[in-house]
Parts: C-alpha cells; sequence; structure tokens
C-alpha cells in the first residue's frame, strides 16, 4: 500500500540518505531506526507529505503522495515529535478540535471514552499545560483510537510513557495491523508487537 | 542556430556559458555608456527651459525603467522557479534583485539632484517619486527575506511568493499612490511632463538605456555565477574546477 | 473545519486576554502621542487625525502577526493543519479572520473614541469607523502572507515589517482618503468601493498564497 522508491533527503549540504526503498503491504510495520541525525524524522515527514524527497517518490495505493493531496491527509494520521496539543485548552477540547482539524468530529462521549482508555479520567477539564510531559503524549496519543485512517506515522510514540502506557500503545499498534492498517515508525526501544509482518530499515 | 538550450539549464554548464559571456556584455555595456554619456552631455543641446541641470535625465530616466524591468523579470524568474522547481530560475531571481534595488536607488537619488535646481526642494512628493520609493522597499523586502532564511530551497519559494505577490499590487500601489497625489496636488509639477526633446537627447537616452540593459546582464550573469558556485561547492563539478585552478 | 478554526483560536484568545489588550492599548498610546509631539492646536489635529488613526491601526496589526502562526508552529498544531484533508486555504481564512475579530474589531470600536480626541465631526468618526471596518480584514489577510513567510526565522517580527507595510499602503491612502474627503465635503463612497474591492481581491488571492507560505516554511 505504502511503497518508497530510491528516496534521498539533502539537510543543507549534507546527504542524510538516500536510495531508500521499501513496500509496506496492509497490516505491515515498518520501524525505522539510525542514530541521532541520520534523518528518521526527515524520513517520516517526507512519508506524511510535509516536505518533498530530493529524489525518489511515494506511493499511496500505487499514486503519487502528491497527486492526491488532500486525499492521502484523509488516509494518514502523523505524532511527531511536537505534541501538537494547545497549553491554553483543555484535555478534551485538545482532543476534539485536533480530531475535527484532520477531519473526523467527535462528539463529547466519543471523546472522553477515549481519554479514559488512555487512563486520563479525572482530567478532562484540566488545561494541557499542568500535566505532566507523559500524560501530555497521552492526550497527543488518544488521538489513534478515535481516528480512522489507515496509515499511522509516529514519530517516538513511546517516549515519556510509562510501562503501562506503553503496554498499552502496543497493544493499540497490534489492533490497527490486525485490523489491515500500517504503521511507520522510529522507536529506541525494542517493541514487543505480534504481526504478519514487521520490517526494519536502518539509517546509517 | 541549432542551441540546444536545455542543456544550459543546469548549473553546471550554464556555469560555463555565462562566464564565457559576461566578457562580452561588459564589453557592450562600456562602449555604449561612453557613447551615451558623450552625447547626453556634450552632443545633445541645453534645455532653454531646464538649462543645463535637465541633463541628468540620461541617467535618471534608464535608472528607472530598468528598475522597474528588473522587478518584473525577478517575479517572471522566481515564479518560474516556484512552479517548475527549476533551480537556475531561482537563481537568476535572487541575483537581479541587487541590481534592481541599485537601480531604484539612482532614480531616487538622481531624481533628488534633479528637484532641487527645478523644483528648489530635494523631495517632492510626486506620484512617481512616491512610487520608486515604494518599489525600493519592496526589493529591499525581497532581499532581506532571502537573507533571513539559511535553507536555500526555503528561500528561493519563500522570496518567490513575496515577489508576486509584490508584482501584482505593484500596479495597485501605483495607481493608489497616483490618485493620492492628484488629491494632494500642491504644487503641479511633475516628471512626466517631460519638455519637447530633440532627436540628439532621445537617440542620447536610448542608447543609455541600452547601456543599462547590457551592464545588468552582465551583472546578473557574473552573479548568477558566484551563486552556483555557492550552491553546488559540494558537488563533483565544482571540485573539478577548483583542481584545475579555474576558480 | 471553518468554524472550528475560528472558535478555535478565539477560544484561546479568551484564555489569553493579555494579548488582546496589548495590542489595543498599543494603538491608544500611539495615537495619543501625537498630540504631545505636535502640539495641541486643533485645527491641525483635525487635518492629522485621519492618518494617524490609520497609521496606528496598520503597525497594532501588523504587531499581533506574530501570534497568527507561531503559537502554532511552536506546539507542532500547525504541523498538523497541514496535514488536514480539508483545504490548507479555508483554514488560513479561518486564521485571518479570527485575527480580525480578535484585533482588528477592537481598534474599529475604539476609534471613534480618539477621533474625539482629536475633535473630529460626528460625520468624520462614523466614515472613519466604516473605513476601518472594511480595511483592518485586509490588513490580516495580507498579514498572513508576511507571518506565513517568516515563521520561525531570526528576526521575524522586524522582517515582517518589511514585507507587509509597503503592500498596505493602497489601504492606508484610500482609508485614510475617505475621511479626509468628507471633511472637505466631497464624496468618499469612491473610496470605501476601492477598500471593498482590496478586501474581495485579498480573500480570494491572500489565503491561498498564505497557504502556500506555509507550506514552503513548513517544508
Amino acid at each position: 500500500m505504502l511503497q518508497g522508491i530510491n528516496l534521498a533527503c539533502i539537510r543543507g549540504d549534507r546527504e542524510l540518505f538516500k536510495d531508500i526503498n521499501f513496500s509496506l503491504e496492509a497490516g505491515s510495520l515498518l520501524q525505522v531506526r539510525g542514530p541521532n541525525g541520520s534523518g528518521k524524522t526527515s524520513l517520516l515527514r517526507m512519508l506524511c507529505g510535509l516536505s518533498n524527497p530530493a529524489a525518489g517518490e511515494i506511493l499511496w495505493r500505487g499514486t503519487s503522495i502528491r497527486s492526491l493531496s488532500g486525499d492521502y491527509f484523509a488516509a494518514v494520521t502523523y505524532i511527531g515529535h511536537l505534541s501538537g496539543t494547545k497549553d491554553d485548552l483543555t484535555v478534551i477540547e485538545n482532543l476534539r478540535i485536533s480530531s475535527a482539524l484532520a477531519g473526523s468530529e467527535i462528539s463529547m462521549s466519543q471523546a472522553s471514552d477515549a481519554l479514559k482508555h488512555m487512563g486520563l479520567r479525572g482530567r478532562e477539564a484540566l488545561p494541557v499545560k499542568v500535566l505532566s510531559q507523559g500524560q501530555r503524549r497521552r492526550v497527543a496519543l488518544a488521538r489513534l483510537l478515535v481516528c480512522s485512517t489507515t496509515l499511522w506515522i509516529l514519530d517516538e510514540p513511546l517516549v515519556a510513557l510509562d510501562v503501562m502506557a506503553v503496554k498499552l500503545i502496543q497493544k493499540l499498534l497490534e489492533q490497527h495491523l490486525q485490523r489491515g492498517g500500517v504503521i511507520v515508525m522510529t522507536t529506541h526501544q525494542e517493541i514487543e508487537v505480534t504481526a504478519t509482518s514487521i520490517m526494519q530499515l536502518h539509517l546509517a | 542556430m541549432a542551441i540546444n538550450w536545455f542543456k544550459y539549464s543546469s548549473p553546471a554548464s550554464f556555469y560555463l556559458l555565462a562566464g564565457k559571456m559576461v566578457p562580452v556584455f561588459v564589453f557592450i555595456s562600456v562602449i555604449l555608456l561612453v557613447v551615451g554619456l558623450y552625447v547626453g552631455f556634450f552632443v545633445a543641446p541645453t534645455d532653454f527651459q531646464q538649462g543645463e541641470a535637465y541633463r541628468i535625465i540620461f541617467i535618471h530616466v534608464p535608472a528607472a525603467w530598468m528598475s522597474m524591468f528588473l522587478y518584473v523579470v525577478m517575479a517572471f524568474w522566481a515564479g518560474i522557479g516556484l512552479a517548475f522547481n527549476t533551480r537556475l530560475s531561482s537563481m537568476f531571481a535572487t541575483a537581479i534583485a541587487p541590481t534592481g534595488a541599485m537601480f531604484t536607488f539612482i532614480a531616487l537619488w538622481t531624481g533628488a539632484l534633479w528637484g532641487k535646481p527645478m523644483w528648489g526642494t530635494w523631495w517632492v512628493w510626486d506620484a512617481r517619486l512616491t512610487s520608486e520609493l515604494i518599489l525600493f522597499f519592496l526589493y529591499i523586502g525581497f532581499m532581506s527575506l532571502q537573507a533571513a532564511i539559511d535553507d536555500p530551497r526555503r528561500a528561493d519559494k519563500a522570496g518567490a511568493i513575496i515577489a508576486l505577490v509584490g508584482v501584482i499590487n505593484i500596479p495597485i500601489i501605483y495607481f493608489s499612490v497616483q490618485w493620492w497625489n492628484t488629491l494632494h496636488q500642491g504644487a503641479s509639477v511633475s516628471l512626466n511632463q517631460a519638455p519637447a526633446m530633440a532627436t540628439t537627447m532621445l537617440t542620447g537616452m536610448l542608447i543609455m538605456v541600452l547601456a543599462s540593459w547590457m551592464y545588468s546582464i552582465a551583472v546578473i550573469l557574473k552573479r548568477t555565477r558566484v551563486i552556483i558556485l555557492e550552491r553546488e561547492s559540494h558537488t563533483a563539478w565544482v571540485a573539478e574546477l577548483h583542481k584545475k585552478g579555474a576558480i | 473545519m471553518f468554524m472550528w478554526i475560528i472558535k478555535r483560536d478565539l477560544l484561546l484568545a479568551m484564555r489569553r486576554q493579555s494579548d488582546v489588550l496589548t495590542t489595543l492599548f498599543f494603538f491608544i498610546i500611539v495615537v495619543s502621542l501625537f498630540p504631545l509631539s505636535v502640539g495641541p492646536e486643533m485645527n491641525m489635529l483635525r487635518t492629522m487625525a485621519p492618518g494617524v488613526v490609520w497609521v496606528a491601526a496598520l503597525l497594532a496589526s501588523m504587531l499581533s502577526l506574530g501570534r497568527m502562526f507561531s503559537n502554532d508552529y511552536v506546539d507542532g498544531t500547525l504541523e498538523q493543519m497541514l496535514l488536514s484533508p480539508q483545504s490548507l486555504s479555508l483554514l488560513v481564512l479561518g486564521k485571518a479572520f479570527a485575527h480580525w475579530l480578535v484585533t482588528g474589531v477592537p481598534l474599529v470600536l475604539m476609534a471613534p473614541v480618539l477621533g474625539i480626541q482629536y475633535d473630529l465631526p460626528t460625520d468624520a468618526l462614523l466614515v472613519l469607523t466604516a473605513a476601518l471596518l472594511l480595511g483592518t480584514p485586509v490588513l490580516s489577510l495580507i498579514g498572513a502572507i508576511g507571518a506565513a513567510l517568516t515563521l520561525g526565522l531570526r528576526g521575524g517580527g522586524v522582517l515582517v515589517s518589511l514585507l507587509v507595510l509597503p503592500l498596505y499602503i493602497p489601504v492606508l491612502i484610500f482609508g485614510a482618503g475617505a475621511v479626509e474627503a468628507n471633511m472637505a465635503g466631497v464624496a468618499f463612497d469612491a473610496h470605501l468601493s476601492l477598500i471593498g474591492a482590496f478586501l474581495l481581491v485579498s480573500i480570494v488571492f491572500a489565503p491561498w498564497a498564505a497557504a502556500l507560505s506555509l507550506r514552503v516554511s513548513l517544508e
């Protein structure tokens, strides 16, 4: 479903990577690994369509993502380094607004169910600025529960999470793969996800 | 004339071609400049209304024309670079900006020099001078924006957007200023009421315009060469030039 | 989604009311400085008033441009907006509209009070308010392009003024011109129609250019 062909990335004068090839079918997970500064985040941003590869092409169901644009964005959920939450808004406002802007409006009860599932019960009405780093991460990841997208692109989703939350997320990823979803993620931790196909991509 | 133009759209081959072209244009522009200034300052007759002071138009008018032309040319190349992702056209646009700004500045400066004997003051809020001043701001904005961005690709694209927005706005700004000027007309002197020109005056001016064109082309090509070297410094062909001692 | 983005930005402005008030007080202070610098001679102040109020409105609107995208850029919500399946231009239009509601409308409401400081006659006050009402959204829309282009740059705040102030000139000329025409007893409706035309043109083009700028800046 998602295919990368001869991808290359140049930052300033430096070539971060080139000739990256992969092909992901429904239900498969791609783990991107590599040391700091090897271009993991750059690759993920490329796959989202936020930046263009210096060379090569990215195909979604056989069509270039550049020509798909809006239709492609409707199939992708990206959770990056930055939490994508507003400090001044409450937890539930953040989730509802970010879902609405991503194209799927959700009701109050759907939102509070998702937050409950992420272990944020009782914190729905707190502004995000009073939350801890791990809790903010949970707010961001709660979007995965309410979105209906096929491709998840996750940049270090497990960072700052405690053991319980890591288990929760891994379960979520497993369920998504079983439904036929596709995941591309970076992580320094070993992930314990059982899936039909787990691929690894090493950036030098 | 079977020139393969596409060959020269790659920075490496354009670099070499431009290197050959620069001396030619420098030569032509120097000749035209000398002839034009001679005609303007010695051959053309003294104006019976304005005396000798009018001779500044041999510099002022070509500079004012060039400043406007070059902005449009710059926006054109920047737009091509944005639409077709061609690096060379964006480099062109970047190379044009300082020359355009320089001509704008010359037009303002000589306009002030002309104004002093004509109107007894260095500056009048004449519609043309005011538009020229705003054009100068637009050039400065374009150059400052590009200078503030480290990544050359982002600088190219951001510059292109502001240049295109500017080019759409120039007619609007020009007509607003003109309207404003007619509403607030104090002294009814204007630069557009040029006195009837003798043929030699016209000839001198046209030669100066041509000289400015040739000068602009020479300088822009030269500057594009420098930008190419700067941007392509990590590539093999630049390293090879360096080895041969060509840089 | 258009409504969501407006709702969101208004909610954020409500939670940070001090930002809104800062812009408004900046406007008031700048306008009040002029009589102190040129003297309280009423006839002169009356002639200067339209220009002074408009220039102050330009500066106030420009100073608040930084907030339009940069906070969203820092916390990653802007990145998410770029990944929205809906049109980014529409989203930018929503943000510019919210920016106008938060910074432009208070200026419009305050302008008649400041006009009284300058002893403007009542009908001139009305024309001033009408011109500002039509003109300030243009400032937010054009400003959105500048704000998007300078996102995350060193010295972005000063740079944005270099980029957008020359583009504000037509609005300034006809905005102040409308009031002057009214005070001189001439028809001013042509001025207002022209500002209206600027508004229509910028509603069509500015969001598109700003959306393109955002994609360039976030690449």
